[in-house]
């Protein structure tokens, strides 16, 4: 695992660039908003709906996108396969940034966020709290993500000696890398098993935890796959197909195990009687189902996934199918009662929207300045 | 400050927490009522609807009468009209009318029924096992939930966890709380009954030991329609006055739902009519808290779990703590020497 990792150089200030800056400014007026007026004053959340994009995509669905790190931490540590040392970098740097962003977007959408280092005194923490779990793991882990991306940042300043020293105790880092994304993953979708009858049938179910742990892995290949092609085409580098391949040829014995826990436990429990039942959530199940159908049959073929555009498009289907089921499960097909009805406002999308623009113009700032990218042979 | 070893316990406690994100406690049973637990029961058939519950609860608890803007302005007044339809960041206790489908009026239908809307004071509640600093807590002695804004940070978890959509947040101000019936605690500590019974003129609000008023649903439950009976007003063993009973339909509610609440109510109309929603006999919170603690049982399974990740992630990392003086920054070495040498 001696890789070179180098910066690719190249102009920051691209029209793209500018573009997310645009999204990003017009983020900061709404943020400005918020602050000021309050979470009402931007947002269409209610007592009925809480939690609603904010939540949705930037903590549930964006950790596990940026799972990528994740996955494949557990790929080349402990399955020892080496042979994808070369892209751990370039996960590890999305995931440095979708979980740091996810946190700052906490303090966002918590009420009274002045007060959040409550979560880390021991007279008021609730050891009960699915959500406490959920608060200090996160918060650890991306102290730990940063630690685990370190070296990229002390090889880009030089600084050697502080290297050599990280180099020798990272392993310890890598291990509990590795354990907090496990814990909490599957604790995101404990959350629900409160809410009770508010999350629909179809997606109320006690082995949620293990569901959503293993769609956040799987999300995380998918990711990986994804961002490499859309990097490689995108700022002219090499394709990686051959190691994608490998990479993807995972995915489908984790959707097939997903699909079988999820349907299997609907049979038994009964609960699959509410895909007979009138609305649109059973087709929201539908869509999930044949998102992850889709990418199990494309993938599983060994000729397939030798071809770039396929592993786009299926790579693209885990991800959309992992988030749909993320935001059928906390938005769409939740419903708190009668009278209630949410889809996010302009404000809090334009939060969101800027959130993610400023963390794209963070992966091209990193990308072009420090050595993340592994050296083309 | 000064730190003695109790503190010092607490605070490495909470730091081991935090390092593996949950405790060492055991799946539970079934939380039961405290025996001193004090409640209220709501009976429909005795409502009238005049609100003067709702009224001494604003006052009680200092909460803003809402305006309804354009009749304010039409007539010069304000806070008149407290016309909000129900529980909000102002309202902690509301009463709604439920008029069956088809009739335009209370008056035109005969089946037309109030409803008292509040905390239930659940036994085991899911807003204090959802709440991740103890900003909710319930009383051990009279079982009280009540909210301290001090803790709370405001994620408002405890409104996705409670199953009768209670608590509700100050979406419209920039320093918001949680805003829920803490069953007038203050005035309790000092001797008084909840405001809301205290303003009662029917009885229909009744104070007292949530076994007692228990006893006092099923009584009612049993009633003849028809028949003159006593009802007590605002507490159990004060005054009383005589009525006419209704028709009750057999179901104490609350006294099984979510685990049992200490907010009981009767009423002559189905509760799914009057708009309660479907909540189970068990609370949420025993399943979540189980399940929980079952895969974080004394924290083996992570402990073990950490313990072996390390010892791989030690075991595959060897070569990067080869000291290669070359390799302190790749900027240097060209090209890499063995690439796909040490696998398949």
């Amino acid at each position: 695992m001696t890789e070179a990792f180098r910066p690719l150089g190249g102009k920051l200030l691209t029209r793209h660039f500018y573009f997310m800056g645009v999204l990003v400014l017009i983020c900061g007026y709404f943020l400005v908003r918020r602050f000021v007026f309050g979470i009402g004053d931007v947002s269409h959340l209610s007592d009925g709906f809480p939690w609603g994009l904010w939540i949705t995509y930037d903590v549930v669905t964006g950790t596990a996108i940026a799972c990528g790190g994740y996955a494949m931490a557990l790929l080349v540590y402990v399955f020892n396969r080496g042979q994808f040392h070369p892209m751990i970098r370039v996960a590890l740097l999305t995931s440095v940034f979708g979980y740091t962003l996810a946190g700052a977007s906490i303090v966002v959408d918590v009420g009274r966020y002045w007060q959040l280092y409550n979560v880390f005194l021991p007279q008021y923490i609730n050891l009960n709290s699915v959500m406490l779990e959920v608060a200090l793991c996160v918060t650890l882990y991306t102290l730990v993500l940063w630690i685990e991306f370190s070296p990229a940042i002390l090889e880009a300043m030089k600084a050697n000696r502080l290297l050599r020293f990280m180099r020798h105790i990272l392993f310890f880092f890598i291990g509990v890398g590795i354990l907090l994304p496990t814990m909490h993953q599957s604790s995101l979708g404990s959350l629900l098993l409160i809410a009770g009858y508010k999350v629909h049938d179809l997606w109320q179910t006690t082995i949620i935890p293990l569901l959503f742990l293993i769609t956040a892995i799987t999300m995380g290949y998918g990711i990986v796959v994804f961002e490499s092609l859309y990097a490689s085409v995108n700022l002219g580098r090499k394709l990686e197909t051959p190691m994608l391949a490998k990479i993807s040829a995972i995915i489908p014995w984790l959707l097939g195990a997903y699909l079988v826990l999820r349907i299997g436990d609907l049979f038994l429990t009964g609960n699959i009687r509410a895909i007979a039942e009138p609305g649109f959530e059973p087709w929201l199940f539908l869509v999930e189902i044949a998102l992850f159908v889709f990418a199990i049959v494309t993938l599983a073929d060994k000729y397939h996934r030798t071809r770039p555009t396929i592993l786009f498009w299926s790579s693209l289907a885990v991800v959309l199918g992992g988030a749909l089921y993320r935001f059928d499960a906390f938005m769409i097909a939740f419903d708190p009662g009668p009278g209630w009805h949410y889809f996010p406002s302009v404000g809090e999308m334009s939060i969101t929207l800027g959130i993610v623009a400023f963390e794209i113009m963070a992966y091209l700032f990193f990308v072009k300045k420090t050595p993340i990218m592994a050296t083309e042979h | 400050m000064n730190i003695d070893r109790r503190q010092f316990f607490k605070v490495m406690a909470a730091g081991s927490a935090v390092a593996v994100g949950a405790s060492p406690v055991q799946a539970r049973p079934c939380k039961t009522l405290p025996p001193d637990a004090i409640g209220i029961l709501y009976d429909a058939n005795l409502c009238i609807g005049c609100k003067a519950c709702e009224h001494a609860c604003k006052d009680a608890n200092d909460m803003p009468i809402s305006g309804n803007g354009p009749i304010d302005q039409a007539h010069g007044v304000q806070g008149a009209w407290d016309g909000d339809d129900d529980l909000n960041g102002r309202t902690m206790n509301k009463i709604k009318a439920y008029v069956a489908e088809g009739s335009r009026t209370a008056l035109e239908d005969p089946d037309a029924s109030f409803i008292k809307r509040a905390c239930m004071h659940c036994i085991d509640p899911d807003c204090v096992s959802a709440c991740p600093v103890s900003a909710l807590t319930k009383d051990t002695f009279t079982g009280i939930v009540s909210y301290n804004p001090d803790a709370c940070i405001g994620c408002r978890y405890c409104q996705l966890a409670c199953p009768f959509n209670i608590p509700k947040f100050q979406y419209d101000k920039t320093f918001p709380q949680i805003v829920k019936c803490q069953m007038c605690a203050p005035r309790i500590a000092e001797g008084e009954i909840p405001a809301c019974c205290d303003a009662c003129p029917t009885g229909a609000s009744l104070f007292g030991r949530v076994e007692d008023l228990r006893v006092e649903g099923h009584r009612r439950l049993a009633m003849q329609p028809g028949e003159r009976v006593e009802f007590p007003l605002n507490q159990l063993g004060g005054k009383t006055r005589e009525a006419e009973a209704k028709k009750y339909l057999p179901h104490l509610y609350g006294e099984t739902e979510s685990g049992g609440t200490q907010y009981l109510m009767v009423a002559g109309v189905p509760f799914e009519e009057l708009g309660m929603p479907p909540v189970g006999d068990e609370s949420r919170a025993r399943l979540s808290e189980t399940l929980q603690h079952t895969l974080y049982k004394g924290m083996v399974a992570p402990g073990l779990l950490l313990g072996g990740l390390v010892y791989a992630a030690y075991q595959h990392t060897k070569e990067d703590r080869e000291d290669h003086p070359e390799h302190e920054t790749s900027l240097t070495d060209e090209r890499d020497p063995k690439p796909e040498s040490r696998d398949d």
